[in-house]
Order: structure tokens, then sequence, then C-alpha cells
């Protein structure tokens, strides 16, 4: 199994370069100039040159990426253009912000995703499963940026019990913390919620009419032993790559989230950095979530093995 | 049995702790931004709301008055010599800057020359006129120019004469713009990008007495809606900004104040008379047609539909309100007969046209409303939206016919013109070209005589409502809404915060 893991990750190598170089030509085939908006209202034809030297703008590009790249390799992922900040004390900044957003939106999401997605399966065409059917099409068609602004004019200005947006540090002050995310996670957890509970409910409704069920319950074992036991875990294989992908997708940061409850991880870091044409900035995020969604692939990965004993067999 | 705990414990989250989100303490303020600011180095820096932090970070040699009269700040008075070549000022003694260095003459002569030699400085345009620097006394500096320049001074009210200490500045370079370190009431105490920044009360402030808050801190809030909401919860003392739509609300809501300032600056069409390939169509050739197509607005209307009345419309570089609105010109009202009859004369029925526009949803609107007016006369306005990184590059590489954009605005009159009309202005994009213009800019720049000024900007208007290479449509208002709580702020036209006076109860 570790030499698996060890093949795996040397593949992200090749994988993550090809990431960087997509990124940066990318952002170069954007139109708009960097330099003009960070030259000011007044665009001064000399801090116009200057500006442009010291960041290689006049290079070729092939030379401007094998530049980035070096020092990239080096642990220097550059400065950000518009605050003069090392990309790198950002994506420390933000990460943290970001990666716990992304497990109270997941946490939500299993709770509430799971045992619906089970229960609608157990009670297939009842109105137990029409209901949760509801639930979960309401919550994938809700838009985040609505609900968002309902939730902070109803539970902030109307019923004054909740902190309207900003974000505390976990460890500075804990329930405070949890107080400015709890909102925040629960709008981008009920979407998820929704495509788990569906997910979940097909998974089940498969594995359900698998002929060992019928031997479970044909030994008269006890109807959630049967369910829990011997349903779910074979039911878990497409959630666990599911939620891997999802997570993967939060920590590339929730944009409209982050925007709409002021939280400064992610999305708001790269939205900001794309229309200033914070070069480096993009990059080096970019860079870091594609990082962090291979890593919760491979965990995905590790985690079949350890759920199916006969995969084990095969790598 | 485990979804009622967790039902339980958000409960107890959401109630039992709630006393705990602390509204702000006595002294302690909070105020909404509409966006993060940039690098914090008064040289370096470029944004709108950058200029608000320094409002509290950093003094300025001068500072205006709401009516924008210049008024001491740093430096206690200042002459000209008759032939307007040179500028003695006096500075206040007794100032330390936040890390202890002494404010004086050596520290002015060292920040005019770092904003002016630095490679990344964006003042150097606005020190241009400033040959040499000297100092004449332990408090006292003579600027020798090159070539009378009125609006000096009026650049030393904003970012160009702010002062930092040049310790810090020696020290830290172009980093500087990482933790400012100036003279103000407020010294900085930490950022975290898009978050937060927040400010601390200087002991040491020459004007102590007339600050009364301890801990200032700035959120950028860029959503207008959840930047009121927050205000409304609470967690805002104040917020710059406030969206047109919503000034009535705020106004009617008992537990907030409401204030507003018109703007130094404009928003208008600019059109492309002379730049490049692209200028060579019926809109960038004939004037009439752009006479035309101004008459064809209704800015009062615009102002209505797009802000409910809550900015002032325009037809000049500056606001009506200013003193140098040039009050025999008018703003003209709309007349789409007349506005056909130009049309024709200049041989057209129809006319397509294109401007572009920054993507957001308030620019697009304006936008769309003077679209639907135009149309009425003629005129088929293709909108081309675009973001604004775009939008600039096109609009200065001449890769346009129309262009709707905007300027901040400057306390001196010639930042609002000289720059835009005259045939080598940095950011003439239009790139109207008119010697007449130029010498009544030029000369206009030179006389310190107000009285001599205006009457060169008023006869440059004449020939400018003519040649129309700029559209002006309106004046941005600064709205502002704050919590009851909050005492003794002052709405200034720059749109700046200013904290002395103000008190939290």
């Amino acid at each position: 199994m570790y030499s698996y893991i060890g093949r795996r990750i040397l593949i992200t190598i090749p994988t993550l370069l090809l990431v960087s170089v997509f990124v940066f030509i990318l952002q170069k085939l954007l139109p708009g100039d960097p330099i003009l908006v960070l030259a000011g209202e007044e665009r001064d034809p000399e801090v116009i040159a200057f500006l442009r030297e010291k960041y290689r703008l006049n290079d070729p590009i092939p030379y401007q990426y094998f530049y980035w790249i070096s020092s990239v390799l080096q642990g220097d992922f550059g400065i950000s253009l518009r605050t003069n900040q090392p990309v790198l004390e950002l994506i420390k900044e933000k990460l943290p912000v970001t990666i716990q957003l992304a497990v109270m939106a997941m946490i939500i999401a299993f709770v509430i995703g799971i045992p619906t997605g089970i229960l609608s399966a157990i009670k297939k065409g009842t109105i137990t499963d029409y209901l949760a059917n509801i639930v979960a099409l309401s919550g994938l068609s809700v838009p985040n940026f609505w609900l968002g602004i309902m939730l902070i004019l109803l539970v902030s200005v109307n019923l004054g019990w909740l902190p309207a947006s900003g974000y505390q540090p976990l460890f500075e002050d804990p329930i405070k913390s949890l107080q400015t995310m709890i909102m925040p996670a629960f709008v981008l957890g009920t979407a998820l919620a929704a495509t788990l509970m569906r997910h979940t409910r097909s998974a089940m409704l498969g594995v359900l009419k698998a002929d060992y069920i019928r031997t479970a319950r044909a030994k008269g074992l006890f109807e959630s032993v049967v369910v829990l036991k011997h349903a779910f875990r074979n039911a878990l294989l497409p959630i666990v790559t599911l939620s891997a992908l999802l997570f993967g997708e939060l920590l590339a940061g929730a944009v409209l989230t982050e925007q709409i409850f002021t939280i400064p991880g992610f999305g708001k870091l790269i939205v900001d950095a794309v229309f200033n044409r914070d070069y480096a900035v993009v990059q080096g995020v970019v860079l870091c979530t594609a990082v962090g969604f291979i890593f919760m692939n491979l965990l995905a990965d590790v985690a079949y093995l350890v759920l199916n004993p006969r995969l084990r067999d095969q790598v | 049995m485990r979804k009622l705990t967790l039902a339980a414990t958000m409960a107890a989250l959401a109630v039992g702790v709630a006393p705990g989100i602390s509204p702000a303490t006595a002294a302690d303020l909070r105020i909404g931004l509409q966006e993060d600011p940039d690098v914090l180095d008064p040289d370096q820096s470029r944004t709108f709301v950058g200029r608000i932090v320094y409002a509290a970070v950093c003094d300025k040699l001068v500072d205006i008055t709401p009516d924008l009269e210049i008024i001491p700040q740093l430096a206690t008075g200042w002459s000209w010599s008759d032939d307007g070549l040179t500028l003695t000022m006096d500075l206040r003694e007794g100032v330390t800057f936040h890390d202890g260095t002494p404010f004086d003459a050596e520290a002015v002569k060292a920040n005019i020359e770092r904003s002016k030699t630095m490679p990344e400085s964006r003042r150097k345009s606005e020190l241009s006129s400033i040959e040499t620097t000297q100092v004449t006394g332990s408090h006292q500096v003579k600027f020798t120019l090159a070539s009378p320049d009125a609006t000096l001074i009026a650049q030393f009210a904003d970012r160009a004469g702010m002062m930092l200490s040049p310790t810090a500045a020696a020290e830290k370079g172009v980093e500087l713009g990482l933790a400012p370190v100036c003279s103000g009431p407020f010294k900085f105490v930490e950022r975290v990008q898009q978050d937060r920044i927040v400010l601390e009360k200087f002991d040491g402030y020459w004007n102590k007495d007339a600050i009364h808050i301890d801990k200032v801190t700035y959120l950028p809030i860029p959503d207008t809606t959840v930047r009121l909401a927050n205000l409304r919860a609470g967690d805002l003392d104040m917020l710059e900004r406030l969206a047109a739509p919503d000034a009535a609300s705020v106004k009617g809501d008992s537990s907030l104040q409401y204030a507003e300032a018109v703007s130094l600056g404009y928003q208008g069409i600019t059109v492309n008379v002379g730049n490049g390939d692209r200028a060579k169509n019926p809109l960038g050739e004939d004037p009439r047609i752009r006479q035309a197509l101004e008459l064809s607005i209704d800015r009062e209307a615009l102002n209505q539909v797009v802000f409910e009345g809550a900015f002032k419309p325009g037809n000049q570089s500056f606001p009506t309100t200013s003193p140098w609105y040039d009050k025999s010109l008018p703003m003209p009202a709309r007349d789409v007969e007349k506005a056909k009859s130009l049309l024709k004369e200049a041989g057209y029925d129809k006319l397509e046209i294109e401007v572009q526009v920054a993507n957001n949803p308030v620019q697009m609107q304006v936008m769309q409303v003077v679209q639907a007016m135009a149309a009425e006369a003629g005129f088929d306005v293709k909108i081309k939206a675009t973001e604004f990184a775009t939008l600039l590059q096109e609009q200065s590489a001449g890769n346009y016919q129309g262009s709707q954009i905007g300027w901040s605005g400057r306390v001196d009159p010639d930042g609002n013109i000289h720059q835009f009309m005259t045939c080598k202005g940095g950011i003439n994009d239009s790139k109207y070209c008119n010697p007449e213009i130029d010498a009544l800019l030029n000369a206009a720049r030179q006389s310190t005589d107000n009285a001599v000024r205006k009457a060169k900007y008023d006869e440059a208007r004449k020939i400018l409502s003519k040649d129309l290479p700029i559209i002006y449509l309106y004046h941005q208002t600064w709205i502002w809404a704050l919590s009851e709580k909050v005492e003794g702020f002052a709405a200034y036209p720059d749109g700046m915060i200013r904290l002395e006076n103000v008190k939290i109860n």
C-alpha cells in the first residue's frame, strides 16, 4: 500500500507542473494590463516603464515562466503586486480560514446529507422520501448569495444572534470564530448536503437490492444492522469519492459565500487578484489549490483501499 | 439523537453566547470600507480607499476645509515669492512620528525627495514642478520651482503632502507600505489582507485633544447590502459609499445617521477623437455628433433612475457646487429635436456608436439609460461591457470609440482638467489636442490669482463644451451611514473620513 501511495505522489509532480503552465498561460491570455491598473490614475509613463521592468513583464513569456517556477521551487512565490505582501505569507494567512470553512461546511453537509440519503433510500416511494427530495432540491436550487443575505438579515440584523460577517481565527477565540463561521458554513453545507443526499440515496438503493442484503435479512439480523453495517458500508465508495471532490472544490474557495460574509479566504483572495491582474497571487493560490485537490483525491483512493479489501490485492 | 445534540449545540452557539458578540467598547470605532486598500505607502498607493486609511495615520503638510479652502496641518504657514517660483513653508514644531523621530525641515526634504525619486513613486507628476527643496531653518523649507505652479499647495493636501518618518522610510524602503509610519493621530497596528486594518491612538499626537477614539478598525466589505446589514446589526459603527438606492432607508432609520458630500470627481463618456485609427469615425471626427449625443441625454432623469436623485448631474469637469464651475454654461436641457437636426446636418439619420463600460451593475445601468435616451435621437449605442483592467487598457491604447469612465477628482481644479485636455496630458486618452486649450490651461496653472485662473478655465470651457472630448454626465456624491452613537463626523468633498472630533458614545 505504501508503494502505491508513493507512486501516486510521484505522479502528482508532472500534474502540478502542467497546472502551473496552464495557470501561467491562461493569465497571460487575459486582456488587461496589470501595470496600467497598478500605475494609478495618473499612469505616469516613467512609473509604468519601471514597473514593467521590475516585474519582468518585458521578458518573453517562457522566460517569465521559468523565472517564476524556479523561484517557486526555491520556496519564493513572489509578492503581491497590489499590496507588496509576499504571496506565501498570504497563502499561510488564508489557508487556515479556507480549511476551517471547508471542514465546517463538510460536517454540516454530512450531518444533513447522509442520514437523509439513507432514510429516503429505505423509505423509497413514501412521503418521507418525497419530503427529503424536496428539501434536497431546494438546497441545490437556492443560490448561495441569496440564502446568505437572507440569513444575515434574519439572524444578524433582526434577531441579533450572530455577527453579520467577519472572521476570527479559530485558535484566538474559538467561540467567536465558530459564531462568525457557522452561517457561511451552513450556506455552503446545505448546498453540498443536497448533492450528498442524492448520491447516498442512489448508492443505497443499488446496494439494498443486492443478494447479500437479502441473505442478511434472511439471517434475521436487525434492520438497523442490515442498513448501517452491511448496506451503508458498501454504498460508501461513491460517497467517499464525491466527498473528496466536494472538499477539494471547497479548498479552491467559495467565492460568493466568502464575498457575502466577508471571510478572508482563498475565494476572495483569488477574485481580487484576478481583477487586479495580481499574477503572482493568482498563480500561487491556484497552485496551492491544485495541491489540495490532488491530495484529497489521493486521500479518497487510500480510503478506497481501507474500505474495500478486494482492492488491496490489486495494488 | 445525534441530530438533536447538534441542534442543541447550534442553538446554544446562537443564543447562549450571543452577549459575547461585543458591540465595540466605548472608544473603539469600526468602519466599513467598500474595497480593500492597496499598499499602504502614500508614495506607492493609488486607491481611493487607501487614502481613507491615511486620513487617520498620516498627517499632511496642509489640509482642506469642507469648502475646499487650504488650511495648515503640519505646515503652519506659507508664502509665495512674487515670481511664483519659490514657496516658503513654516513647519509645526513639537511634532513626532510614530517611531519617535522628530518632524522637522529635514524630514520634509527627505519626504519630497522620496516622492520624486523613488522609482515606485506614483507622486512624481504631482510634484514635478519642484526643482529643489532647501532646508532654511529647523522648521522651515523652501521649494524652488521650475515654472510657476499654483496647484502645488493643493497637492500637499493629499498623498504628495503626507509625511512619513524618514527613519522608517530609509530602513524599510518600498516595504514601508506593509506597516506605514507617519505622524497622524493613529498608528498602524496590523493588517490582514481583505479582512481588516487596525490602528490605535498615538499618544504623542500634536493635536491629541481632538482625538476621542482609542482604536479604529477598517473592515473591507465590498457588498453594499452586506455592509449596511453589518451597520444595522451593530458590527460596524459607520460605513462609506452607501449605495444611493439605500439612502432613503437609512434616512428613515432613527438608529442611523446619514451624511453626504458632492465629490470632487466626475463620471462621463470619454470620446476617442484622436487616439489612433478608431478615432476615425463620425463620433470621433465630428463635434456636431458629440453635441447631438449630449443633447439626447437627460442627465437629471439619469440621476433619478440610476441613483434615485442622490448624485449631482453635471456638464463640466467641476461639479455645479464648485467655485470653479462656469455658470454661464449651465447644463443643457435634453433636446431630442435639436439632437436629430444636428445629426442630420452631419449627414446621418441613424448612427451606430460603441461605448465601453466597466461591467459592474451601476455603470452598466448608467449606460443602459444613456442608450435608451440616445436611441430616440437616432443613436444606436452598442454597449461593450468589460472589466476595469481591460477597459483601461483599451482606452489607453485607443481601441475604443467611447468609454464610460470617471475621475476621482482633485482639490485643485487643474487636476480635473489639465492632464485630460492638453495635447501632451498624461491621461488624455481621447487625444484631444487644441493649442488654444493648451495655452489657456497652462496659463491657469501658473497664476496664483484665483480670479485670473477662473477666467482662463471659463474661456477653455467655452471651447470644450463645443468640442466635447468628454461628455460629462454626473458627479458622484459620497454617502456615509453612521450609527446614532457616532458624534462629530464631518463630510468632506474628498470623501475622506477625518477622525478629529469624532466621538462614540
